[in-house]
């Protein structure tokens, strides 16, 4: 019995007995031997362990003996478990590999400008993307002060890189927007019809871009919209040229929400004061209403809608330059609707899966008309698209991914010229492949390929498109991107002749980018060739040619001056092209050799006002005079384009509200703008292309009760 | 003689069982006392206590205050970080800690202090983008806290400081931070931790708070 209890009382205090401290040191270093500071060192299962210093080294005592394990553990590394047999002193070199973090990862960039609220290292917020002074609160007027974009303010869309504003397509959610743009006249492009608020990514791709998308020969816009609201609110504003009000209603369990937004401006009593250079018949009187919902189905599902219908009408008149002495007048009517159903789910076994339906319409009346001169000519057109698209993602490993997908889309373009009809309908099918290779976190390959036929031209196109990225350190990457895109030519033309060719780009780019938490720094360089432009003389037929080749620089900087962010940009772009009735390559008229502008924003949080300033600068584009011989065909350039836009807001509290008063103004020193000339048919007389309303101001006001707005407000302008 | 084995034996394993205990509570009550020390507060003394902590919940992985304790000094290296790049990474590694707290010791409003701090270093990054969504993440985690223990005397710190740190025009309020901070030393006052180990941080603070408050 004693016996036994002498054991009994041995064995329990053998580990008291036992106490022996053995003394474990070492070094812990990356994969490249860098010594690495700051690594938790200890023995599993105990509280010994070291925290390694600036030179990687470590030295702590265990009293533990025996096989254990050394655990070495530092955020943005793979912690290492060794196994290690504790017997006396013991001396450790410990290596520990990166482990794969954002930061890290190589993402493709060729071609592209990211803005994303979920990541980090993007060149832009979604909030910069609409923080542009002079920008009024449309996307792409904003886009238009990066790298890669024109300033060609007289005509609607994004004219990229050497491409007309055709050859840019937006896309909401997968989902291609046919007229993003409110119907414009002559010399009074459209804005974008959506809020810039409904997005938390916006992806501005200038060439190079993926397989996923198609039918834009330069450039996609690609816009994600927000999921839930973090809470419920409604909003009020009020300004000189209309109000507005929105709903933003969380659900009582979160996973649901659902707004709606109501807009009316009327610029009629603007247009009475500040005089513009036609004078306005009609309006511009716009109603504006969109709908959403948003829902999630499940932890990793969610099912969005988003739509919007618009109204718009506007009428000018002005000397006519045809029959001097009379006066043209040109009303437009608009409607506009556009929807978009999407749903996204995660499959499991690293399958996920998209998939989007949408429907669309546009309806524009537009009337002609030389007073007391000729008959009125009414122009009527409709163009109406259904679309579905499909799409899975398969992820291939830590990072490699594999998406296919495919879309159809069915249009209908009716058009009616007086008593004339052009009509037309239009079946386009769509299936990509592609993936996403990392070759190491560093190195990454994106290949793929889309197939596209459509029953308009009966013809089918088979587009490669290839990138590769390397990142050189955490903060700089160097890119490559080759593609063919293929494009409908423009409805006009295929109103009357149908079974042309795809117009076609091939697109090659080189960039390089550096990209830390307070200044980027990006330069690229792109030539592109176009093949199969429409000609309209002699023939409307598909054979005219092209090219475009030139270099971007985009400096940011967030930190030098206190409170204040700006960037640079600047594009360098030749290019010429032989297209319409041009009787060669020549630069075309919608394209300007140097293009630069300097964002700049400053908040002063003593009088908490927010001062945003942006110039933009872009040298004499073409023009035509049909007074020249064919030999000098757009030898003549207009002057240079200057525009600084200045917006201040101050921001406050009115009882519950967050509030924001807002004045702006683009083309703050009213300098003169002249994108061309317009001549008579008989070569006698011209007149200058200017915009309509060459100063434009904005005073007003933002009133929004629940969440906190007013950011998105200021940014806006 | 049987009983006085049983008795032995009774002792024994009482001191096998609690074995741990001592050991535990020793080197916590020496990492707290670190924290509880001013020359600590700076983000490299930080991270080191708070691998500590780390190693001591790696062994124990049943107590939540190991784990609290280093999400707590990971957050405030967070804070007190002069580079951005790193506070991401940071606040990643205390919410990974305090989800861990927080499962050992659902429903906690020490627990709901430390998301509080989190989400607020993460609005440190970008303050114009994440503000709108962190913001109320970190009000919210606040007023959690208030509604499980309306005596905790760091309710009323974080609070009065989110007042008076906040703009007024997006909600702060100097005037009603100081009596906030205030209310938060009279809560101090009258706090009696658990344990000697158990939460009792921030008293420091808000007395520098509601000093420069006062100015």
């Amino acid at each position: 019995m004693w016996k036994h209890s002498f054991n009994l009382l041995f064995c329990t205090c053998m580990p008291m007995l036992l106490l022996a401290q053995q003394k474990i040191t070492g070094k812990v270093t990356d994969a490249k031997k860098h010594p690495l500071p700051g690594v938790n060192v200890y023995i599993k299962g105990s509280y010994d362990g070291a925290t390694a210093a600036a030179d990687g080294s470590f030295s702590f005592t265990t009293t533990a003996t025996g096989a254990q394990v050394v655990v070495a553990s530092l955020m943005g590394y793979q912690t290492l478990e060794q196994p290690v047999n504790i017997s006396g002193p013991l001396q450790l070199t410990l290596m520990l590999k990166a482990a794969m973090n954002e930061l890290k990862v190589v993402t493709i960039s060729a071609g592209s400008i990211e803005a994303s609220s979920d990541k980090n290292n993007t060149v832009l917020k979604p909030l910069d993307i609409v923080t542009t002074a002079g920008a009024t609160a449309d996307i792409v007027n904003a886009l238009k002060t990066l790298p890669g974009t024109q300033q060609t303010n007289d005509r609607e869309g994004l004219f990229v890189r050497g491409g007309t504003g055709y050859e840019t397509q937006i896309f909401i959610d997968g989902l291609m927007v046919r007229n993003p743009f409110f119907t414009g006249l002559p010399d009074m492009p459209g804005r974008g019809r959506f809020s810039p608020f409904l997005f938390k990514g916006t992806t501005f791709s200038s060439g190079g871009y993926s397989a996923q998308y198609g039918q834009g020969l330069s450039s996609a816009l690609v816009l994600e919209s927000e999921d839930l609201p973090t809470q419920s609110s409604y909003s009020l504003g009020a300004s000189i040229l209309g109000v507005n009000g929105g709903l933003d209603v969380l659900s009582k369990d979160k996973k649901g929400s659902f707004g709606i937004e109501a807009d009316y401006t009327n610029l009629e009593p603007y247009f009475s004061v500040a005089k513009p250079k036609q004078e306005p018949t009609m309006g511009p009187e716009i109603i504006g209403t969109s709908l959403n919902f948003r829902r999630r189905t499940s932890g990793t599902g969610i099912i969005k809608f988003y739509g919007y219908g618009n109204w718009s009408r506007m009428g000018f008149k002005k000397n006519s330059i045809e029959y001097p002495g009379y006066q043209e007048q040109t009303d437009v009517r608009n409607q506009n609707v556009y929807t978009n159903l999407t749903y996204k789910e995660s499959l499991g076994s690293g399958w996920r899966m998209y998939a989007g339906l949408s429907y669309s319409s546009n309806i524009d009346k537009i009337n002609l008309d030389t007073i007391q001169k000729s008959p009125v000519t009414n122009v009527h057109n409709r163009s109406d698209l259904s679309q579905v698209r499909l799409q899975l993602t398969k992820s291939l490993g830590a990072l490699s991914l594999l998406r296919l997908g495919g879309e159809y889309q069915y249009a209908v373009e009716r058009s009616e010229f007086n008593a004339y009809q052009a009509n037309y309908t239009d079946n386009y099918t769509a299936g990509f492949a592609e993936t996403d290779i990392y070759f190491t976190s560093r190195f990454v390959g994106r290949f793929g390929g889309r197939l596209e036929y459509t029953t308009v031209l009966g013809k089918m196109n088979l587009a490669p498109r290839a990138s590769l990225a390397y990142k050189l350190d955490d903060y700089s990457q160097f890119s490559l991107a080759y593609g063919d895109y293929y494009q409908k030519p423009e409805p006009q033309y295929l109103r009357f002749k149908q079974h042309l060719d795809y117009t076609k780009a091939t697109h090659y780019i080189a960039s390089f980018q550096r990209l830390s938490a307070n200044y980027t720094f990006r330069v690229e360089a792109f030539y592109k060739q176009y093949k199969n432009l429409v000609k309209t003389a002699p023939d409307t037929a598909t054979n005219g040619t092209g090219y475009a080749k030139g270099i971007e620089l985009f400096w940011r900087d967030r930190k030098t001056v206190k409170n204040l962010d700006y960037w640079i940009s600047y594009s360098f772009l030749d290019t010429k092209r032989n297209y319409l009735f041009y009787p060669y390559e020549v630069q075309p008229d919608f394209a300007a050799k140097h293009t630069a502008s300097l964002v700049v924003k400053k908040y002063f949080p003593k009088i908490t006002t927010n001062i945003g300033l942006t110039y933009s600068y872009a040298s004499g584009r073409p023009y035509y005079n049909p007074n020249l011989p064919e030999s000098r065909f757009m030898s003549e350039k207009t002057m240079d384009f200057n525009t600084l836009g200045v917006s201040a807001s101050y921001l406050t509290t009115i009882g519950r509200a967050f509030t924001v008063f807002v004045v702006s103004v683009t083309n703050v020193f009213d300098f003169k703008q002249v994108y061309g000339y317009r001549y008579s048919t008989d070569k006698l007389r011209r007149e200058e292309i200017v915009p309509n309303a060459p100063r434009f101001l904005f005073v007003g006001m933002f009133m929004n009760f629940g969440i906190d707005r007013r950011q998105d407000v200021i940014n806006n302008l | 003689m049987k009983q006085f084995l049983l008795l032995l034996l009774a002792v024994f394993a009482t001191a096998a069982v609690k074995a741990q205990s001592p050991r535990y509570q020793d080197a916590m009550a020496k990492q707290v006392a670190l924290l509880d020390q001013e020359s600590s507060y700076n983000p490299q003394t930080m991270l080191d206590i708070s691998n500590t902590f780390e190693r001591i919940a790696a062994a124990e992985k049943t107590q939540w205050l190991p784990y609290y304790y280093a999400a707590y000094a990971q957050v405030m290296s967070a804070l007190m970080t002069q580079d951005k790049d790193k506070i991401d990474g940071l606040a990643d590694k205390a919410q990974a800690n305090i989800n861990k707290a927080d499962s050992l010791q659902p429903n906690n409003d020490e627990v709901a202090c430390i998301r509080s701090l989190i989400a607020s270093s993460r609005i440190m990054v970008d303050p114009q983008t994440r503000g709108q969504e962190y913001g109320p993440e970190s009000g919210m985690q606040i007023e959690k806290a208030k509604q499980i223990n309306p005596e905790n005397p760091r309710v009323y710190l974080l609070e009065g400081q989110a007042l008076y740190y906040t703009p007024e025009q997006f909600g702060g309020d100097k005037k009603k931070a100081k009596e906030v901070l205030e209310l938060a030393l009279q809560k101090y006052a009258a706090f009696k931790p658990a344990s000697s180990i158990a939460p009792h941080w921030g008293e420091a603070h808000a007395k520098d708070l509601l000093q420069q408050a006062g100015k």
